[in-house]
């Protein structure tokens, strides 16, 4: 049973992309066939973080239009073999989608993935309604801080108002992924914390990726987090998250950096 | 026969009563005017039957022959004229209804039942409490003007509540609430969790900045006593 999961957010720059690359490669891992869409049409950027960026030829808005087929658009992953991407266009805008094209990509997809990935933009307008219009389930991408929690809790209105599911009476299946959490900064307080941000979105946790250059230096390289670095913070967090919705029971814990022990005995410089 | 006859007199009494009725005042070209009609007898059909009509010529100038000829015209319609006003009498034969004078303007009340279908059924009575399950997000706006709104769950920072009675809020308030928008004075608000952004009761308001911070994350209710909004804990 093929399920349509949205990463979404509202607000831009929370980590999306990130999330939507780091989670589709964790499933792939784990055997499953996945496709990633890049929805942000005109500021496509999976691509990029997926390392695919050479090898586009036709894209989303082509399929939508009847240009190219489906089979022509999708690109396979170098690393997983069971790993797809359908890329964005970068020339048109997002007014070039329209509901039925999205509608007819994803009745196809679901006959040959296990897993679709819809990557939404930010904002509430035509891109990521049509982003979250057909999904199942929804990951909320959410960072530490007032605009970014209430964005989120925008988005589940939507969610439960806009999508094909919530028109016929269902529920899509919502998940919090709380990305760039700091422990640090969170007990001293400059951030919300994670029970504040459960008890505003009422919406069960996914996971937390912690805040770590590792993502940084994953996207620069072109390749989703859960493959460069297996063993970071990061990476470990969003293989938890990938499990959780498999339907596995993991607990939940923060994944914190791993410190030798020469940077345990020398942590911190003294003035 | 002859009994009756020679029965009492019985005596005609006259009494003056005034009705109302539609006015029409036709106007030149008459042919324009009376497509005017057609096109209002199409919208509504059989909108004039039954409806004692007056016809006012007192802007026109028509000749015996114009108003014979106005008159078939309107009963080819089958609007009937219960009488002309403004008019010289001797314009008018016996045939024609009889001119009226010392009208006087009113509000027609409409009456028409008979032109509807069947009487309906007697339609339930409007709910007037509105019951919401789960939190209202940023950005959703619930109207409910005939009456209470409760939420089980939170309200969210940027969503609002607007209702014409109370607002009972189980969980946070961090968005709008606005009671008693009809003019219900006695309208209040109560939840859980006071976080509000504005609180309203019949117009009179209070923003996040002016609602006393100890008051801040606990229960309580707004209401208003005259002119001043009240906002006290509930336990």
């Amino acid at each position: 049973m093929a399920k349509v999961l949205v990463v979404t957010s509202g607000k831009g720059g929370v980590g999306k992309t990130t999330s939507t690359a780091a989670l589709g490669a964790a499933l792939a891992q784990s055997g499953a066939s996945v496709v990633v869409i890049d929805f942000d049409v005109g500021l496509r950027n999976l691509d990029l973080v997926m390392g695919a960026e050479r090898r586009v030829v036709f894209d989303l808005i082509n399929v939508v239009h009847g240009v190219a087929k489906l089979q022509q658009a999708l690109i396979r992953d170098k690393r997983l073999e069971n790993l797809w991407l359908l890329p964005a266009s970068q020339t048109r805008d997002k007014d070039a989608l329209t509901d039925e094209g999205v509608g007819r990509i994803i009745a196809e997809l679901r006959t040959k993935f296990d897993w679709i990935l819809c990557d939404s933009p930010a904002g509430i307008e035509r891109g990521a309604m049509l982003a979250m219009r057909y999904a199942d389930e929804a990951v909320i991408v959410t960072n530490p801080e007032v605009s970014s929690v209430r964005d989120s809790d925008r988005i589940i209105g939507m969610l439960d108002s806009k999508t094909v599911k919530a028109e016929r009476g269902e529920r899509v299946a919502k998940h919090v992924l709380i990305t760039r959490y700091d422990p640090a900064r969170a007990a001293r307080g400059e951030m919300l914390s994670i029970d504040d941000i459960l008890e505003i979105l009422a919406t069960p946790l996914l996971g937390i990726i912690p805040e770590s250059q590792d993502v940084l230096r994953a996207s620069n390289v072109g390749c989703p987090v859960t493959l460069n670095n297996v063993t970071s913070a990061p990476a470990r967090a969003y293989v938890d998250a990938a499990r959780r919705l498999m339907g596995e029971t993991v607990d939940m814990t923060v994944p914190a950096e791993r410190r030798g022990l020469m940077n345990r005995l020398l942590g911190r410089r003294a003035a | 026969m002859g009994a009756t006859a020679e029965a009492k007199r019985q005596l005609v009494r006259m009494r003056g009563r005034s009705y109302v009725a539609f006015v029409f005042a036709p106007e030149i070209p008459i042919v324009g005017w009376l497509e005017e009609i057609d096109a209002t007898l199409a919208r509504s059909p059989g909108f004039f039957v039954g409806k004692p009509v007056v016809l006012d010529l007192a802007a026109l100038d028509l000749s015996r022959a114009a108003i014979t000829h106005l008159l078939n015209n309107l009963e080819e319609r089958s609007i009937r004229v219960l009488g002309i006003e403004g008019v010289e009498p001797e314009k008018l034969t016996t045939s024609m209804p009889p001119l009226l004078t010392g009208g006087r303007s009113c509000v027609i009340t409409r009456t028409e039942t008979r032109t509807e279908p069947a009487e309906k059924p007697e339609s339930k009575p409007k709910p007037n409490s509105l019951l919401l399950d789960s939190p209202v997000r940023s950005g959703q706006s619930i109207v409910f003007t005939d009456g209470d709104v409760t939420v089980l769950g939170s309200v969210g920072s940027g969503a609002e509540i607007v209702a014409g009675g109370s607002i009972h809020i189980y969980g946070t308030l961090r968005g709008r609430a606005m009671a008693g928008v009809n003019g219900n004075a006695s309208a209040r608000i109560y939840c859980q969790k006071i976080e509000a952004e504005l609180l309203a009761i019949d117009g009179y308001y209070q923003t996040a900045e002016e609602i006393d911070v100890s008051l801040r994350n606990r229960p309580a209710q707004a209401w208003l006593q005259g002119d001043t909004m009240k906002i006290t804990p509930l336990n």
